[in-house]
C-alpha cells in the first residue's frame, strides 16, 4: 500500500532570503508548495505601546524605524496625522521640501527591493549598480540632517532646518542622471530570459484578489487597479505635480517590478519638479504652541526661552480626539490612527503598516507554486519585518 | 648577518600562534544574519562603496556552520532569542560575536516588554558598535577591532601566560627534552 503525505518545511527565520526574521511555514507535495503560512512577530518591537509613553516628538524617531528603509515616509505619516488633530497646516515651502524628501525615501526603498529581489532570484550585478545610486541618496540625507538612513528630518508643524546650501543642486544632478541609470538596471533585467522565467507569470494576484486582500501600493497596481493615495487622496501639495501613475496588467511579480521602475522614474519626475517649483519663505507654521522658537530668539528674549523649555519638557499639547492619516509609502498605504485625550502623549496609535497587508497575500500567491517560486513571490511583496510586526 | 642574509625575502620566520592568528583575521567570515535595521547598513558595508572585501570579508555565509563571526545586527526580540542564540552554538569554533547597533548592545531606544536589553546578557561579545543605525564606517572600525583581538589571541600559550619567565623556560626545556610539556 503507498502511503501518501505531504512534508513541512520551515522556512526562517534566519534564511539568507526572507528579507529580515520572516518564518514561513511550508507544507510540500514534493517541491510544490501547498500551504505556505508565515510566522510573524519576531521583529514586533512595542513601538505602539511605546508610545503611548512619550511626547509626540519623542515618537518620531520610533516611526523611522517601523519601515526602515523609508525612515522619512513613516515620519511623514505621523506628522501629518499630528497636525491634522492640531489643525494646523505648514507652509508652502515645507510642503514641498517634504514631498522632495518622501520621494527620494521612494526612490531609495524601491533601489533597495530592486538590488535585494534580483539578488535572490541570482542575479547579483544589480544589487551593485542599485547601490551605487542609493548611496547618493543616503549622501543627499546626511547632508539634510546628518544621518544616513534616519535622517529625522520633519517635525511637528514643519522641518527641522531648512535646506542646507548646495542641496538642491545636487539633488537635481541626481535626478537629471538617475532616469539614465535606471536603462542600466533594464539592460540587466527587463529582457533577461532568466529573469523572465522567474518571474512572468509567479504570484499572481487577480484585480479582485488584490482588492478582497487589501492590498495597497504597486502590489495593486501590478494588478492593474490605479490606487495610489497621491492622487485618490492628495496630501501635502501632490496635486500640483504632474505624474502618471503606472499599472501593469498581469498582476505577477514581473508587472510589479515594471511598476516599480516606472515609479522610480515618476518620482524623480515630481523631485524635479519641485526643486523648480521652491517657493520661498517659512518652513515652520507660526504658532509658539508647535514651533520652537528660533535659537537667536530663545538667547535673547526670556519669553522665547520659557515657551522653548516647556515645549521640549512638556511637549505639544494636542486637543482631544481622534484621527486617521494615511499616506502612499513607498510599499503602499501607510496609515496612522492617533487617539488623543488632550494630553502631551498619544492615548493609542495604530499603525496601519503596508508590509503586514500585503504579507498576508503570501500563501494566495504560493498556493501551487515550486518552492523556489516563493523566493521571488516574498521579495515582490517588498516586506520589511519591522513593519510588518512594528 | 646570520641566516637572513642567506634566506633574503623568501623565507619569513615567525612562531605557530602568530602565523594561525594572521591567517584567522585575514579571512573571518561573517554569518548572513540581520536582525533589523543595521542589516541594512550590513549590507552596505558590504556593497559596493566600503566594500567589506578590502578586508577579507566578503564570503557572507548563509549557514552558521561554515561562519565564524556572527554579528548581531539589530534588534533581539524575545521571540528571536532561541534562534539567534541557536544560530551561535551552531558556528564552529572559534567563534566572535559583535553586536551592531545600539538594540543589541543594550537594547537601544527599544526599552519594551518584548525586545531583549542586550545580547551581551546572553552572548559573549567581543566587539560594541553604537549607533543607530552605525554607519558602515564605524562597522567597519569595530571589525579592524575584532582584528587586533584576534592577532593578539594567546590561544597556544593562554595556558602558560600566568606563569614566570623562569617556569615558562624550564617547560620549553621540558617539552624539547620530552616532545610534550
Amino acid at each position: 500500500m503507498v502511503r501518501q503525505e505531504t512534508m513541512y518545511l520551515n522556512l526562517g527565520p534566519q534564511h539568507p532570503s526572507t528579507h529580515g526574521v520572516l518564518r514561513v511555514l511550508l507544507e510540500l507535495d514534493g517541491e510544490v508548495i501547498v500551504r505556505a503560512t508565515p510566522d510573524i512577530g519576531y521583529l514586533h518591537r512595542g513601538i505602539e505601546k511605546l508610545m503611548e509613553q512619550k511626547t509626540y516628538h519623542q515618537c518620531l524617531p520610533l516611526t523611522d524605524r517601523i519601515d526602515y528603509l523609508a525612515g522619512s515616509a513613516n515620519n511623514l505619516g505621523f506628522v501629518l496625522a499630528v497636525e491634522k488633530l492640531l489643525g494646523i497646516e505648514v507652509p508652502k515651502r515645507a510642503q514641498y521640501i517634504r514631498v522632495i524628501v518622501a520621494e527620494f525615501t521612494r526612490i531609495s526603498s524601491h533601489l533597495f527591493w530592486l538590488g535585494t529581489h534580483a539578488h535572490d532570484i541570482g542575479a547579483m550585478t544589480p544589487l551593485f549598480y542599485a547601490f551605487r545610486e542609493r548611496e547618493q541618496i543616503m549622501d543627499l540625507f546626511e547632508m539634510i540632517n546628518g544621518s544616513r538612513l534616519f535622517p529625522n528630518y520633519l517635525r511637528i508643524g514643519g522641518l527641522a532646518q531648512d535646506l542646507p546650501e548646495g542641496f538642491l543642486y545636487k539633488a537635481r544632478e541626481f535626478v537629471d542622471s538617475f532616469p539614465e541609470q535606471i536603462k542600466d538596471y533594464e539592460a540587466l533585467l527587463t529582457k533577461n530570459r532568466i529573469w523572465i522565467e522567474r518571474t512572468k507569470g509567479v504570484g499572481v494576484l487577480t484585480p479582485e484578489e488584490a482588492l478582497d486582500y487589501g492590498v495597497s501600493g504597486p502590489m495593486i497596481r501590478g494588478s492593474g487597479i490605479e490606487w495610489d493615495i497621491r492622487r485618490a487622496d492628495p496630501y501635502l501639495c501632490y496635486e500640483d505635480f504632474d505624474f502618471e501613475i503606472p499599472t501593469g496588467q498581469n498582476g505577477d511579480t514581473y508587472d510589479r517590478y515594471l511598476v516599480r521602475m516606472e515609479e522610480m522614474r515618476q518620482s524623480a519626475i515630481i523631485i524635479k519638479q519641485a526643486i523648480e517649483g521652491l517657493p520661498d519663505g517659512d518652513i515652520n507654521v507660526e504658532d509658539p504652541a508647535v514651533t520652537l522658537p528660533p535659537k537667536e530668539k530663545v538667547y535673547t528674549n526670556i519669553e522665547a526661552l520659557i515657551n522653548h523649555f516647556l515645549l521640549i519638557q512638556k511637549g505639544i499639547v494636542v486637543p482631544e480626539g481622534e484621527v486617521y492619516v494615511h499616506t502612499e509609502a513607498p510599499k503602499g498605504e501607510l496609515g496612522f490612527y492617533i487617539v488623543s485625550d488632550g494630553t502631551t502623549k498619544p492615548y493609542r496609535v495604530k499603525i496601519r503598516t503596508p508590509s503586514f497587508v500585503n504579507l498576508q497575500s503570501l500563501s494566495k500567491m504560493a498556493e501551487g507554486r515550486l518552492l523556489s517560486d516563493l523566493i521571488a513571490i516574498i521579495g515582490t511583496i517588498d516586506i520589511v519585518l519591522a513593519d510588518v510586526d512594528r | 648577518m646570520g641566516i637572513e642574509e642567506h634566506l633574503g625575502n623568501n623565507i619569513i620566520t615567525t612562531t605557530l600562534e602568530k602565523l594561525v592568528n594572521w591567517s584567522r583575521k585575514s579571512s573571518l567570515w561573517p554569518a548572513t544574519f540581520g536582525l533589523a535595521c543595521c542589516a541594512i547598513e550590513m549590507i552596505c558595508t558590504a556593497a559596493n562603496r566600503f566594500d567589506i572585501a578590502r578586508f577579507g570579508m566578503e564570503a557572507f555565509r548563509a549557514s552558521p556552520r561554515q561562519a565564524d563571526l556572527m554579528i548581531v545586527a539589530g534588534t533581539v526580540t524575545k521571540k528571536m532569542l532561541p534562534a539567534v542564540i541557536r544560530i551561535y552554538e551552531q558556528m564552529s569554533e572559534p567563534k566572535w560575536v559583535l553586536a551592531m547597533g545600539s538594540c543589541a548592545s543594550s537594547g537601544g531606544i527599544f526599552r519594551s516588554y518584548a525586545v531583549v536589553q542586550g545580547i551581551d546578557q546572553y552572548l559573549p561579545v567581543d566587539v560594541y558598535v553604537p549607533g543607530c543605525p552605525p554607519r558602515p564606517e564605524a562597522l567597519l572600525y569595530g571589525i579592524l577591532k575584532i582584528h587586533e583581538k584576534i592577532k593578539k589571541d594567546p590561544f597556544l600559550t593562554k595556558k602558560y601566560a600566568h606563569l614566570q619567565l623562569e617556569e615558562q623556560e624550564k617547560i620549553v626545556e621540558k617539552v624539547i627534552k620530552d616532545g610534550r610539556d
